[in-house]
């Protein structure tokens, strides 16, 4: 059952599409957990505390957060290399391309078109991000157990806030096709399922990237600070 | 496909200032003599000339003159092959059969688009919706499954060998079953019928970015999966089905839709997600049926 879905291209998508699914639900929880910092710095910081004591006492500190990493390093891990080897067949599918240079060559909606390099600035984002509030390695203020601090600290700098915003915009991008995408490619079908798929999509796309913009767009503007 | 001639004198690809010289003899005589008095459109194609599948090709302008409005693409190109042909140049090469838009022969890309600018096969399209003037490129189905043999003559063996591997059901033969034998509901006939009109004609193919038969895959896949006479052999079709595709260099699905616009009889493009829907149920029904 692995190999028939890890052999064929339509198994492999459906790897991609629940490996996707997966990282859309955590996006969702992190989307809601950043707007904590409009209730200030306590309430931001004691939320990143709650996070490592999830499950306390029958869990150890920082066993629910670990559980959640390894689930997400999985999922990013199968999305990017099912990603990467799919696109190389596609791309081998068609050696020779069309000559035809013109309006009517291929309409691809803009989100479909940039999902490839889209992902690929995602990935670079994912490992930037960690480096900044996670591990604090390229965080200006870089004060273990301070959330709020280092974020407001990481977005009064011009490269912090321009990485995150390019990287929302493209993360929109990626959910307003991939949600629908990986609906089909697990085989949801029917005409009606279609257009609420589509308006999912779109809404999660926009709720996702504006709630994640909010942050950066508060500490530019001085409501966070 | 258009037996070549002759293989003497043949206008080398690249040799475009030839082309187009002899063409300036032709205006005045041969479209003359075909369409009297009126002049017809006046075209520029830039076409893809191949002499073989191992020789290297390229597109080659030519410019005819006196098309009729009414005349099918197929027509035109048969124009400009008679002056090629009466000029000792060798015609240009292209697959058509019944020319009646049901045996999917045809397949030339038009302008960027599979079959050119209408839901319809090449030999359906008529010059009307080309206006006088327009340069048009014609060139061959684009895709490592597709390879070239000739000009705009491609090998879709490779959809042949996807139907073998499981595009059938397995049914005693003889003489014609009872009709009420086997019962079959209305929304599934129609259904099967609906993804039977798929003629291989390959524009899904082409038309896709990433070269993927999974249109053309999915309508025997749902043709035959709705259908009672198709049951037995439910899993192990798509699984086989899909495995050969893979296996013939096809690419994979990225939901962009230019199959299902491309295609001259309408598959819907629902059916991928149904035959995903249908490999993925086999899968876990655990492999062969």
């Amino acid at each position: 059952m692995v190999n028939l879905l890890w052999r064929s291209t339509i198994g492999k998508k459906a790897v991609m599409a629940v490996s996707g699914l997966v990282m859309l639900l955590y996006l969702v929880a992190h989307m809601l957990g950043n707007l904590k910092i409009f209730f200030g710095p306590d309430d931001f910081n004691g939320y990143a505390h709650w996070l490592r004591t999830i499950g306390e006492p029958a869990l150890g500190y920082e066993w629910t957060l670990w559980v959640v990493r390894v689930v997400l390093l999985a999922a990013v891990v199968l999305h990017i290399v099912a990603a990467y080897q799919l696109s190389r067949r596609d791309i081998a599918a068609r050696p020779v391309g069309y000559a035809h240079r013109g309006a009517s060559r291929l309409r691809m909606t803009f989100a479909t078109r940039t999902m490839r390099w889209g992902g690929v600035i995602l990935g670079l984002f994912i490992v930037w991000h960690i480096l900044d509030l996670t591990t604090l390695t390229v965080n200006p203020h870089a004060e273990p157990g301070h959330p709020y601090e280092n974020v407001v600290a990481s977005f009064s700098t011009w490269y912090g806030n321009t990485i995150y915003i390019a990287a929302m915009l493209a993360l929109g991008l990626h959910i307003r096709h991939g949600f629908a995408a990986a609906a089909r490619s697990l085989g949801v079908t029917s005409a009606r399922l279609a257009a609420g798929l589509r308006v999912t999509a779109n809404g999660l796309a926009l709720v996702l990237t504006a709630g994640f913009l909010a942050v950066p767009l508060a500490v530019m503007t001085g409501v966070v600070s | 496909m258009n037996a070549p001639h002759s293989t003497s004198d043949r206008t080398q690809p690249g040799a475009t200032d030839d082309a187009e010289t002899t063409d300036g003899a032709a205006h005045g005589t041969t479209d003359g003599a075909a369409h009297g008095a009126t002049d017809g459109m006046e075209l520029t194609l830039r076409i893809w000339r191949q002499p073989g599948p191992e020789e290297q090709g390229a597109m080659t302008t030519y410019r005819v003159t006196g098309i009729s409005p009414d005349m099918s693409f197929l027509d035109m190109l048969d124009t400009l092959n008679e002056r090629l042909i009466a000029e000792g140049d060798e015609p240009v090469a292209f697959d058509h059969d019944c020319r009646e838009g049901i045996c999917g022969a045809c397949g030339m890309v038009i302008n960027g688009q599979a079959h050119g600018p209408q839901p319809t096969t090449t030999c359906q399209l008529h010059m009307r919706h080309f206006d006088d003037g327009d340069t048009i490129d014609v060139e061959p189905w684009r895709a490592a499954a597709f390879p070239v043999i000739r000009d705009l003559v491609v090998d879709r063996g490779a959809l042949d060998r996807v139907i073998g591997a499981g595009g059938y059901i397995t049914a005693p033969t003889g003489s014609a079953p009872e009709a009420h034998a086997t019962a079959v509901p209305k929304p599934a006939a129609d259904t099967a019928f609906a993804h039977a009109e798929c003629i291989g004609c390959g524009a899904c193919v082409a038309a896709c970015p990433n070269g993927a038969a999974m249109l053309f895959t999915a309508a025997k896949v749902v043709h035959l999966g709705v259908l009672p006479q198709g049951a037995p052999e439910r899993e192990s079709r798509v699984l086989d089905m899909v495995t050969a595709m893979d296996d013939e260099g096809f690419g994979g699905c990225t939901q962009v839709g230019a199959c299902a616009t491309a295609c001259p009889k309408g598959i819907p493009f629902e059916s991928i997600s149904d035959m995903n829907r249908e490999y993925l149920r086999a899968v876990r029904k655990g492999g062969r049926g």
